[in-house]
Order: structure tokens, then sequence, then C-alpha cells
């Protein structure tokens, strides 16, 4: 049992494709939802009509309509939409910062790396629901608090994995070789270190979008995140909680989107991870 | 040891003292006079300023902070403006749910982990190992305050077997009791654990893998001893550095989440009153809770720290 | 009947390349207190074979033949009766010393632990017993130093406190693979020093493997060597050095640089040890052989014999009885 690695099982080689098909496939359709709830929604999600509130599914209304008679598909595509767009800007905001940062951890090392780390490692200390409380305690609630306050969670995160991964591409020969000609260091970091490390922040951003989603889906829930009448998945579980007893799919149809969306992220990134450095010394 | 322990609590002060800081700058300081924040937009300065003047709000700001500081060092942390109660009291009227639901849920977590990551590394490649995977990829996507909903679905709307929020109270008086407390905090414990239980379980059966390749597993072996005293007895120590490595920082994110799931099932813990006081606008007992959290936080990663060097000896001899 | 018997041994592997034959047709015997010494290159087999003679081998290898420890056979023996075995009466020892030991464990706990698993010794007695194996291998202050960690030692300490762990219950059989590789040369010569007078105090039968024909040489008493999975020559230790047999031990030995002798290039082998997977049909040596026909390639050889008691596996056994001695001129 302790020489486990050293058949390469066919099982491994299935898992590794099917993790990145079903997560690739998953993701394609979260983009769809949202790419497709640009050009057409079965109904209005603004449009309250009381007198069919709570509707179970229907050939008219597919999800069945909530407590103010919106129809939940139409809610749920353009929820969609407000989950990426908060991702997007969200890990784009720690991968262009905190790869920055990193970067310049470990090309400057000594007391500047150690300066970033410190920070980093203080910032894990406010986990991203309590610097979004903190946030909008001053500031009020709304998206663009929620944002940043994810945004500003992932900076040390990619700061940390960027800096790992730029102190292995540093160590490699072919950079010592590199600077012995007198590039600078900057130079060499643009040149061979992020190249280098792309892959692994590919990955990294994957796995950070859907952490990001399931922040501002919590945020959400609980008020913070987006203001009504832009629809949220979050706000939409927190709607349908009230009416538990008597409309409990409310409070499934919201849960699930969120659900699969952050495991079709997960299992794309898990997948590409592997399928892009497969000789990984890693137990997979 | 005792260098290794200095330094220990060096950075545990320095770190606290950095937090302190930044949640004053962040809930005392910018969000400015909070006399007028109070009082709101329309009222009269003189009347804005007595109440300044009464609550020590025209004092420059790091007076103020330094008040602040001395005033925790002592835990008087001074009255609630909405309450005008002391936020001491509040606050550990609170912490009897907060932290007894945290610190079940982290056992709750830490045991599945353990044993499902055990598992899953045992049956590396077979359907035991892909099973469990599997459902800790399902763990890690649910959000906890939907599976916190389903939970409540299943077993209060359907089965009835568990109120669907509230908490009784630890003593008998207020209609409680121990019991009735633990049952309570049963459901959102669970909600709690299973996503940390997913990731940690991970963790685990990685850093099992990764010790069941070391060399003295295979001496160990070759001693004689059977697959399952290998596992219990050699691997599952030298694997526990990782694993309470990220248990530590799980322990941030499941303060985090106690938030929302106080919130889920209507308990009356640090999280709602955190979100009751935002609400009143009430920043000092905001700014205290928010400290209390993230000190929590610190303390616990210094505490793992504390236990590496008891588990790996090699710590203790080389002065990290 | 001997100790350690192993016939028309088969060890197959499955690889990306499909399975692969790693262990051919594989035959030795081992008395009780003889010493045997293996002698192969890294790819040869000869350390799946120490593994397959434990039962240590991954799970998707694949073992066909027999091998008979003391009239039980080995092969297909459910688990719990070879752990009963492992580390109570056939017992190895590895070759990086430095990791071979858990370094969250005290030395004295882990050096007891065979004596507590077999002999069902309480803590107490099992400590004492350590304590006295860690004296018999040669550390210093063994009683204070059985509560240390194995960070605190040396590479060659490490190797001594592993060769008292194997030999706590005193095994029939020690199985030494490579004991000395990772251990600065200094320290080789006392190693395997310690390892001669272990085995001759305690009647141990030994199996020596290694890559260096100069630690075998000295040691053991008879000898196999391995080349791509097969046994090339065997016999005993003299017997081969007075008359090298097979190519494949010709040219090992003449790669050896000499000292002394004024030499303008090393000796190699032409080519190099081809994969499992790509061995020919025939003699695994052959292309690399300076005496390969076209036979070689796909016929098995057969096993020409050299002196009594001494052969090799080749097609030529005219090449094999060829007077060839080990010495330079």
């Amino acid at each position: 049992m302790n020489t486990i690695s050293l058949a390469p099982s066919a099982w491994r080689r299935a898992l590794h494709q099917r993790s990145l098909v079903l997560g690739a496939a998953l993701t394609l359709a979260l983009l769809l939802a949202a790419g497709l709830s640009f050009l057409w929604t079965p109904w209005s999600p603004y449009e309250m009509d009381l007198a069919i509130k709570l509707q179970p599914p229907s050939a008219a209304h597919w999800l069945g309509t909530d407590a103010y008679g919106r129809d939940v598909a139409s809610l749920l595509l353009v929820g969609a939409r407000n989950s990426i767009l908060v991702g997007l800007i969200a890990v784009g905001i720690g991968l262009l910062l905190g790869t920055a940062l990193g970067l310049l951890a470990a090309a400057r090392r000594g007391w500047i790396e150690e300066l970033i780390m410190r920070l980093a490692d203080f910032t894990f200390a406010f986990p991203a629901i309590l610097s979004a409380i903190m946030l909008t305690a001053v500031f009020g609630a709304g998206i663009v608090n929620a944002i940043i306050a994810i945004g500003i969670f992932n900076i040390p995160t990619f700061a940390r994995v960027t800096r790992a991964s730029a102190n292995a591409v540093w160590s490699r020969e072919y950079i010592l070789a590199a600077r012995a000609c007198g590039r600078n260091r900057w130079a060499i970091t643009w040149e061979h270190v992020l190249p280098n490390i792309l892959p692994m922040l590919i990955v990294q951003a994957t796995i950070q979008f859907a952490i990001a989603i399931l922040a501002e889906a919590a945020l959400s829930y609980l008020g913070l995140g987006t203001q009504p009448p832009q629809p949220s998945w979050g706000r939409m579980l927190s709607e349908a909680q009230t009416l538990m007893f008597e409309a409990p799919l409310l409070a499934i149809w919201p849960g699930l989107a969120i659900a699969l969306a952050v495991l079709g992220l997960n299992l794309l990134g898990d997948g590409l991870r592997d399928w892009l450095d497969p000789r990984l010394n890693r137990a997979r | 040891m005792s260098v290794f322990l200095l330094k220990r609590l060096l950075t545990l002060i320095a770190t606290l003292v950095a937090t302190s800081a930044v949640v004053f700058l962040v809930l005392d300081v910018l969000p400015g006079n909070a006399a007028q924040v109070l009082m709101g937009p329309d009222a009269a300065p003189e009347a804005v300023q007595a109440l300044a003047q009464q609550l020590g709000l025209d004092q420059p700001a790091w007076q103020r902070y330094l008040q602040w500081i001395q005033g925790l060092l002592v835990l008087d942390l001074g009255n609630s403006y909405a309450y005008g109660s002391p936020v001491l009291d509040l606050v550990l009227e609170r912490l009897a749910l907060t932290v007894p639901l945290a610190v079940l849920a982290m056992l709750i977590t830490t045991v599945l982990a353990l044993l499902a990551g055990v598992y899953a590394a045992s049956r590396h490649n077979r359907w035991g190992d892909m099973g469990v995977m599997g459902l800790a990829q399902l763990g890690i996507a649910i959000p906890n305050f939907w599976f916190a909903i389903l939970l409540i679905l299943l077993f209060s709307v359907k089965l009835q077997w568990f109120a669907a929020g509230g908490f009784p109270g630890w003593t008998e008086d207020a209609g409680g009791g121990f019991w009735l407390g633990l049952k309570a905090l049963l459901l959102p414990a669970i909600s709690l654990a299973v996503v940390q239980a997913a990731i940690l379980a991970r963790i685990t059966r990685s850093a099992v893998l990764d010790v069941l390749r070391e060399d003295f597993v295979r001496t160990a072996r070759a001693k004689g001893l059977s697959q399952r005293a290998v596992l219990w007895g050699h691997v599952l120590r030298n694997a526990m550095v990782p694993v309470v490595t990220v248990m530590g920082l799980q322990f941030a994110n499941l303060l985090a989440g106690t938030i929302v799931v106080e919130n889920v099932f209507y308990l009356p813990g640090l999280g709602r009153l955190i979100f009751q006081s935002i609400a009143n606008r009430d920043l000092i007992v905001v700014r205290n809770c928010v400290m209390l959290l993230a000190a929590m936080v610190v303390v616990v990663n210094f505490i793992v720290d504390l236990l590496y060097a008891a588990i790996d000896p090699r710590l203790k001899a080389s002065d990290l | 009947m001997a100790l350690l018997e192993v016939s028309q041994l088969q060890l197959t592997l499955a690889t990306p390349r499909g399975p692969v034959v790693a262990v051919r047709d594989m035959d030795f015997s081992l008395e009780r207190g003889a010493t045997l010494g293996i002698i192969g290159e890294s790819g040869s087999g000869k350390s799946l074979t120490a593994m397959a003679l434990m039962g240590l081998l991954p799970e998707h290898a694949q073992l066909s033949g027999s091998i008979r420890f003391d009239g039980q056979e080995l092969i297909g023996l459910a688990e719990p009766e070879r752990c009963a075995l492992r580390g109570n009466r056939l017992a190895m020892i590895f070759q990086e010393p430095m990791t071979a030991l858990n370094p969250l464990h005290r030395i004295g706990r882990q050096v007891a632990e065979p004596l507590r698993r077999h002999r069902g010794l309480d803590a107490a007695q099992a400590r004492r017993q350590a304590i006295a194996l860690l004296d018999r291998v040669g550390i210093a202050n063994a009683a204070s130093r059985a509560d240390a960690y194995p960070h605190e030692f040396s590479g060659g300490q490490r190797q001594r406190i592993t060769i008292a762990m194997a030999l706590a219950c005193e095994p029939d059989v020690l199985i030494a693979d490579e004991p000395t590789t990772a251990l600065d040369v200094t320290i080789q010569q006392q190693i395997l020093d310690l390892i001669s007078d272990l085995v001759d105090e305690r009647q141990m039968a030994l199996i020596l493997i290694s890559h260096d024909l100069a630690v075998v040489s000295q040691n053991v008493d008879d000898m196999l060597v391995m080349y791509g999975g097969s046994v090339v020559e065997s016999g005993a230790t003299e017997a081969i050095f007075g008359h090298l047999g097979h190519p494949y031990t010709r040219a090992l030995l003449a790669a050896r640089p000499h000292l002394g002798a004024a030499q303008s290039r090393l000796q190699t082998i032409a080519g190099s040890v081809p994969a499992l997977a790509d061995l020919p049909a025939g003699c695994p040596f052959a292309g690399r052989c300076a005496h390969t026909m076209d036979r070689c390639w796909q016929e098995r050889p057969a096993v020409a014999r050299v002196d009594a008691g001494h052969w090799a596996r080749c097609l030529r056994p005219e090449v094999v009885q060829a007077p060839f001695a080990a010495h330079p001129p």
C-alpha cells in the first residue's frame, strides 16, 4: 500500500478527463445562461404580478413564480449575470494586484518579500464576510462594496500563490543564466517568470471565481450585496426562506444554481490543474 | 523552547495591535463623526456637539484609539450607543452561543474529515476514494446557508424533529437547558461543518497519500506492521502537520460562517448582534465585535503554531 | 532443505506501456547462515526481487513461480501471515537511511516496535532490549540516546539504527538493499563490517544487493549477476572472480577505474540499458554484447556451465568458458 502511485491507473486518467469535461460543461452552461439573459428571458425578472404569486412549475413558468409573481427561471438567468459580474471583477482585482505583489516579492526578496507576505497573512485574519461587514457598516450595502470586499480578500491569496510559484521559477537554472547575462529583474519577470506561472494562475483564478460566487451569494443572502430590484441568487434564497412552509421549491432552485456554478468552476479548475501539469509530484 | 514561544508571543501581540488599528481605522475614523451619524443629518449642531462630548468623541483619533485599547485590556468596552448598556454584557451573552456553536462545528468537521480523508487515502484510486472525493466536491460547492435551509426543509418542515430556528437558552428558567440548547445548535453546526469537512477531507487525504510515499512507511511495513497499524500508528501523526495548518485557517472561515448561519436559524449570537448593530448605526458594538472575531482568529492561529511544535519535534530544534 | 528456495520466479508490472516482465525465470537457493550477493545496475530487477521476497510489492504486481521459506510457500500467502514473517524471520534494510526512520518517533520506540509486535513484549522489556541492540550496533550512550529523534543522528548512525531494528527479532534472513550506497565512503566500510560481524555472530543468512562489485565481492560467498530482469551469471564469488563467464560481468569489471594503472579513457559498455518494455525477446544483453549473434535477439539463452556450481546464461558456451580473469594486466 505504500508504493501507491507506481501504477498509472486507468482510473486516474478517466477521472481527470471526467472532471475537466464536466467542469467545462457546467461552466459553459453558466456563461451561456448569463449571456442568454442579455438577449432573452422567458419573462421579465422585474415584472411583478401578485395574482400569480407562488405558483409551482408549469408550462408557462417553468420553475414557478416567487412571492411577487416574478418568473423564477428568468430571475435565475439574470442572477447568473450578476454572479459572473461580481466574480469577474473581484477576481480580476485580486489577480492583477495580487499577482503584481507576488511577482514583486519573488523578484526583490529580502524585506519587501517579508513585508508583503506578512501583510498577506494578516489579511487572512479578516475573512471576506467580515471585511464586507466592516465596509457595509461604514459605506452602506451594495454590490460595489461587495465586489471591493471580495476583491480585497483575493489579493493576498494571489500574492501568496504567485510568490510561491515565482520563487520556484527563479531558482531554475536558465534563470540564473539569464541573470548572469545581465538581464534585469523586470525583464526576466516579464519574459520568463510570468509565462511560466500563467497556467497556475489560470487554475487559481478559476477556483477563486468559484469562491467569489459563494461569497457574493452569502452577502446577498444577508442583504449586504446586490440590492433589489437586481436579481441575485443569494437574495432569492433569503426571500424563499420565509416561505419554506408554503413554497419549499423556491428555496431549492437558487441554491441549486449556486451549487452547480461553483461545482462546475471547481471541477474545471481541478481538471485544468491536472491537465496542465500532470507530472506534478502530488497525490491526486 | 522558550525562544520559540517568545517569538510566537511577540508576533501574536504585534498582529493583535495591527488588527485593532485596522478595525479602528475602518469603523471609527472613516465613518466620521459618530454622533452626527447617530443623530442624523438634520440635527442641530449644538445637540451633535453635546452628544459628541458625552460619548467622548470630540477627542483626537489617536486618543480615542488608546482609550479603546485601554478599555479592551480591562474588559471595559464602553456602552452601546443604541441600548446604553455595557457592550461587554451584550457580547458575553452572545458569545455564550457563538463559541459553543463554533466549537461544535469544529468537532464535527474534524471527525468527519479525518475519517473520510484517511478512508479515501487507504482506498486510493478505487471506488471508495472516488466516492468520498466526489462527495467532497459537492460539499465544497454547496453554500452553507443553502445547506442549512435544506436541513431545515428536511428535519423541521418535513420530519418536524427540530425547530426551524431560535435558541431556547442554556438555562432552564428561560425554557432551555443544556441538551435543549445543544439540540438547537446541532443543525447549525452540521451546516457549518459540511463545507469545512469537505475541504479538510481533501487536504487530509492528500497529506496521508504524501506520507504513504515516504521511505519510513516502507520501513514500518518491513518490520511486519499491518497496513492498518502503519496508517494509524505512523502515517496519521506525520500527516497532521499540514492538516492542522488548514484547521487553523478554517477557523476563520468557520467564524465567518457562523455569522451567516446564525441568521438562517435566528440564533442570538455574535453574528446577529453585528447585524442589528449595523442597522442601528451602533458602531461601537460593531467595532468591538469585529475586533473580537478577528482576535479569536489570530489567537487560534497562534495555538495552531504551538501545536506544530508539539507534533513535530524538528520544529522546536530549528527555530522557525 | 534450503532455508530459502526461489524457483521460476517471474514478476510482471503494469506500466503505461502495458504489462512488463521485470524479473524473469529467477532460480536460487539460500542455506542457513549463507551469504548471497546480487549485483546489477538500476533497473536490473534486484530490488524488486528483494521486495518480492518480503512481500512488499505494489498491488498491481503479479508474481508467479515459487518462493519457499523454511518449507512454506510465500507466494499467495495471506497478508496477516506475511506480516507475521516480516521483521520477524525475514528482515530488510534499505538504501536511504536519512529517510528510513519516522521523524516524529523516538528511535528507542522504533527499534522496540518489532519486539512489541512479534514477541509481545511490554514497553519496559522492549525498551531494554532495544537499548541493548542500539549498543551492539555502535550507538554510543544507547540508554540516553534511545529517547532522541532521528534528526539528531547522522546518516551512518541512522543506518545502524535501522540495522538494529531489523535484527531485533533475530531473523533467519537479512536482506540488505544497497545499504551503503547513500553513505560517505569512510562510513561504508564500517557499516559493511558491522553487517558482516552480525551475520557471523547470529548465523543469519544474508542477501546483499548492490551495484558495486567491491562491496559485494568482499562480503558474500555466492553471487548472482542480474541484467534486464534475468540472472545472467551465478556461482561462488571466488569462482566468478576467478573466471568471469558472462560478457556483461566481464564488461562490468572492465569498466571499473583502476587506481595506479595509466589509462587514457575509462572503458564503458556501449549503448545503454533498455527500458524493461523494450527488452529483446531473447537475451537482454543482445546488442551491447561484443559477441552478439542473430540468434541472441530471438532465443532465450539457456544456462551454460562455466565451472562447478558456476553458470552463465548465454547462447555461446564457448564465450563464457574461455578463460577470463578479473585482475587487470
